[in-house]
């Protein structure tokens, strides 16, 4: 950066003012610190959702609500993990957008292939299962 | 050039780049190109590393999901019976028949991971240098004992069940395949995590990131790990406990 600098003296008003945005975030105290308190907080949940997700196997549970409260455990736990343990819920929302919304897509794939899935085994149904 | 630059006027465009002037060599349009799209246009205010590590974690996203996606595909499309995983991978400990046990227990030690991780990155921010190190090595430990699990899951399925990628005597032949498929790309996930939070880990100790000034790839390592132990939530959701 700073041969570019010597190289394009014109450049010197936009390179100062960028190195200047990157002192500023770039300051180790300025990354992601939260109280210790938080995570145990977290941790602690992440414990007691797994424990509840595992239940629903031991007890056995079927059907609708067996799919519903995996699904809803899994949800939370993610959202957790995601949000606090990997700092989202204090990034920017540029970011936040990118992380969130980019995956957004795959509902697109899943849906397409649970359509082609059932067609798969209706197909099979009819033809080789007598 | 000289000239040029007296008649620029004074409060300078962001557009007012290296762009004009004398281009002597190709080497300075490659800068001058450079300078324009790094000039005042961030579009992340998080340091590099922080924003391709999301960028990568983004992709491995989409990567895990195929994996999943076709197993939700195979087991819909499977006119046979799907292995119950709850059957499958349960242990009997003192005469006692437990389901999903070590599943279970390889659960509790990714999160427990996990917590070490974020206190890692805690400490990392505070430079302590000891307790950062300390905490990742303990990371890593716990990775290396779920790979351990993983070895033992895969032998007693492979040796004691006879499962195969080709099929199973339990039901649909898919199970194999996609069981070989998932956890042996998350396993190996966990393994190189393992390697890169002992390299972390390591130059903690020896100083390296007081030396850089700033801790940050302890947090960007984090992310790593923890997007493993998330993968882990999706992938003990939906094939082992569906």
């Amino acid at each position: 950066m700073d041969q570019a600098v010597i190289q394009h003296p014109p450049a010197d008003a936009t390179h100062a003012s960028a190195s200047h945005a990157a002192a500023t975030h770039g300051s180790a105290e300025g990354g992601q610190q939260h109280p210790i308190r938080l995570y145990l907080w977290i941790w602690t949940l992440l414990f007691v959702l797994s424990a509840c997700s595992y239940m629903v196997d031991y007890f056995q549970l079927h059907g609708a609500l067996r799919w519903t409260l995996i699904l809803l455990f899994m949800l939370l736990k993610a959202g957790f993990i995601v949000s606090i343990f990997m700092h989202v819920a204090w990034e920017r929302l540029a970011l936040k957008l990118v992380i969130l919304v980019t995956p957004l897509t795959l509902l697109v794939l899943i849906g397409l292939m649970a359509i082609e899935g059932d067609y798969t085994f209706l197909t099979r149904i009819a033809s080789f299962v007598r | 050039m000289t000239e040029q630059a007296s008649i620029r006027p004074q409060p300078t465009p962001v557009l007012d780049g290296p762009m004009d002037g004398p281009l002597n060599t190709p080497l300075d349009g490659f800068r001058g190109a450079t300078a324009d799209w790094s000039a005042d246009k961030q579009a992340f205010p998080v340091p590099w590393g922080k924003a391709m590590m999301w960028i990568f974690l983004i992709s491995d996203t989409f990567i895990f999901t195929c994996f999943l996606t076709s197993y939700m595909n195979v087991r819909m499309s499977t006119t046979e019976i799907w292995p119950n995983p709850s059957e499958v991978f349960a242990l009997t400990v003192g005469g006692a028949h437990i389901p999903l046990l070590l599943i279970a227990i390889m659960t509790m030690i990714l999160i427990t991971s996990s917590g070490t991780m974020a206190m890692a990155v805690n400490f990392g921010y505070q430079r302590n240098r000891k307790r950062t190190a300390a905490l990742l090595f303990t990371t890593a430990a716990f990775g290396v004992s779920f790979v351990c699990m993983q070895a033992f899951e895969w032998t007693k399925l492979i040796v004691d069940e006879g499962v195969r990628p080709w099929g199973n005597p339990m039901g649909a032949a898919q199970f194999g395949s996609s069981f070989f498929m998932i956890t042996g790309f998350h396993g190996l996930h966990v393994t190189g995590g393992v390697i890169y939070l002992s390299v972390v880990a390591t130059r903690v100790l020896n100083g390296f990131y007081d030396r850089k000034g700033t801790y940050e790839t302890v947090e960007i390592a984090g992310l790593y790990w923890h997007f493993v132990d998330l993968v882990w939530v999706f992938i003990f959701a939906l094939f082992y406990l569906w």
